[in-house]
């Protein structure tokens, strides 16, 4: 230690010790360039792979939608649309059931509670996809064949989305496995927003004579608005490029139809089947490419959610 | 507000319960996949299982020994690959936090951490895989590091900013040099929590599965040289899942409980690392 070293020491010890000093430096600052370079690079290498099919197909590939390896022509527009529409209906319903998860473990549960329940809902987290989508598989598809589809024909059979014959893969299953998978993201989120409003607002809204629940729906959840959405945008973000499970329940079928019973086919699950087996430049540029929109998709929407959140987390604490 | 205060608290009684039920939902979707994968895996699940190589269908018995074994081997180096990096990022928005440039990494590795999986696949695929045309271990573990690192980098931050500043300053005041006082002093004083860092990012990568589907691809042998492709434990999970044979899927049951074993433990240890510092 320092401390013990002899005085005539010290002038030799403080060159070793700045010497120590500019490496540590050096190397800590190529530490940072080189994971600012791993994040250029992944861009760089996505544009570079898909660099046949932007040329050959242009933006065109966004809104045509014709998915066919044997004629060489490739357009997006199904497998966005199936992307789109799954992770709709995922945070449609992670949305609702996870802010109300998180309005209970902020504000209703007592600790003893919320402490275990919070730390339940967010090992759902942990879960691999691949264990999600064998579940999805094998016990939720039959259910949605024989139950949940038969269920929703018959009292709202008047939408068009829940029409049609009901295979137990599709969007529907596709849709509730995703929810499921999000559901963590959206409460733990949402709970840390809520939790982060100050307690100055609920006094003075429980001393005017607020009830309990008119405090939190009137009060504390519109000032988490925005903290919120950012906990949805992120779960979205999630949703949007999820792969293994969606591949498992969606049924792989590049077609638009109205039906959430009906398979589709989202641009991770693409990649995901048809990759190994592509041959032919185009093809294969064609897959990178739909990686790449998922990167830049989901770049713009995590920087859009992180943004928020960071705005909010920040101004209040 | 014209409403009885007795139907207000009726409403307000109503409006805990039905997110208490929302919070419940959460927990019993955990518990019923939990509950499937343990008694489906429990059932396929022996000794065999964890100790043979893949038969074909038909054979019985047969198990995953390689993937297991694979996924360590690309876990670890991942591990390897990732840590250093992460933590001298970390260390270096800890100490020089402030400012747009240290501000934007921050920003870009929490990006990073909502990038699909399957796309950094395809990046490990493009630089490692296509120039020398066959597949890796290698370049799954590269890219497995790449979805490690943000988590790595802000949580060995938080870490480190939370060693007080006191503490660095007493060991710089004694005439300790930056790099001893961070090495010597701070990292050590961060270690838990930088340690529940790493348990989480390992755990996040075990299990993952889209980006190994183009990089180290599967193996039906005992394959231990990381240049070559290398069986991993939820690629056979995944590839006996969507098979149409039944003995396939109950292995499939078996792999599944194997991976979430392997994933709670890590979480669980990830919490029992921190908790003596909490309490103290």
């Amino acid at each position: 230690m320092a401390v013990s070293q002899p005085r005539g020491d010290a002038p030799r010890r403080n060159r070793t010790a700045a010497a120590g000093d500019r490496v540590f430096l050096f190397v800590v600052n190529a530490a940072v360039g080189l994971f600012v370079l791993v994040v250029a690079l992944l861009f760089i290498e996505l544009v570079a792979g898909s660099w046949p099919s932007l040329h050959k197909f242009g933006f065109k590939f966004l809104w045509t939608s014709q998915w066919n390896p044997v004629t060489q022509q490739f357009g997006a527009l199904p497998l966005i649309y199936g992307t789109l529409v799954s992770s709709l209906v995922a945070i449609v319903l992670a949305g609702v059931v996870g802010i109300l998860a998180a309005t209970f473990l902020a504000e209703f549960a007592p600790r003893w509670l919320a402490r275990p329940l919070g730390f339940v809902i967010e090992l759902l987290a942990a879960v691999p996809s691949v264990v999600f989508g064998l579940w999805g598989l094998f016990v939720l598809a039959p259910l949605v064949r024989t139950v949940i589809g038969p269920a929703l024909q018959k009292y709202l059979g008047f939408l068009p989305i829940f029409q049609g014959p009901i295979s137990g893969v599709g969007m529907l299953t596709a849709g509730l496995v995703l929810s499921f998978m999000i559901l963590p993201t959206v409460t733990a989120i949402s709970r840390e927003v809520i939790v982060a409003v100050g307690g100055d607002l609920r006094e003075a809204s429980m001393s005017l004579g607020a009830t309990k629940w008119e405090t939190v729906a009137r009060v504390v959840l519109p000032a988490s608005r925005a903290g919120i959405f950012g906990a949805i945008v992120l779960a979205l973000g999630r949703a949007l490029g999820e792969t293994i499970a969606t591949t498992m329940v969606i049924g792989n079928r590049p077609q638009i139809a109205a039906s959430l019973f009906a398979p589709s086919y989202t641009l991770a699950s693409v990649i995901a089947n048809e990759f190994t087996e592509a041959n032919g430049n185009v093809y294969i540029s064609a897959l990178i490419e739909l990686g790449l929109i998922l990167f830049i998709v989901s770049f713009i929407v995590n920087a859009i959610a992180r943004l928020l959140l960071w705005v909010v987390l920040r101004t209040r604490s | 507000m014209n409403r009885s205060l007795a139907s207000r608290h009726t409403a307000s009684w109503i409006g805990g319960t039905v997110t208490a039920l929302c919070a419940l939902i959460g927990a019993a979707i955990l518990i019923l996949i939990l509950g499937y994968v343990a008694i489906a895996g429990g059932r396929a699940i022996n000794p065999a299982f964890l100790t043979q190589l893949p038969v074909p269908v038909g054979e019985p018995g047969g198990g995953v020994a390689n993937g297991i074994v694979g996924t360590l081997i690309t876990v670890a180096i991942a591990t390897l690959l990732a840590l250093p990096i992460g933590l001298l990022c970390a260390l270096f928005l800890a100490l020089f936090g402030r400012g747009w440039f240290p501000e934007a990494v921050r920003f870009l590795s929490d990006v990073l951490s909502g990038i699909p999986s399957i796309a950094i696949g395809l990046f490990a695929y493009t630089l490692l895989v296509a120039p020398v045309r066959h597949f890796s271990a290698l370049s799954a573990s590269v890219a497995f590091a790449i979805l490690m690192l943000p988590i790595i980098l802000r949580t060995s931050e938080e870490a480190i900013r939370s060693v007080p500043r006191s503490i660095r300053e007493g060991a710089l005041a004694l005439g300790l040099s930056e790099f001893a006082t961070t090495m010597r002093i701070v990292v050590p004083a961060a270690r838990p929590a930088i340690t529940t860092g790493l348990l989480l990012a390992i755990a996040r990568v075990t299990g993952e599965t889209a980006p190994l589907l183009f990089t180290a691809f599967g193996s039906q042998f005992w394959e231990l040289n990381p240049a070559q492709p290398m069986a991993q434990l939820p690629l056979q999970v995944f590839t006996y899942a969507i098979s149409p044979y039944e003995s396939w899927h109950a292995q499939a049951w078996a792999g599944a409980l194997l991976l979430i074993a392997a994933v709670f433990i890590l979480n669980v240890l990830a919490r029992l690392v921190l908790t003596p510092r909490t309490q103290r």
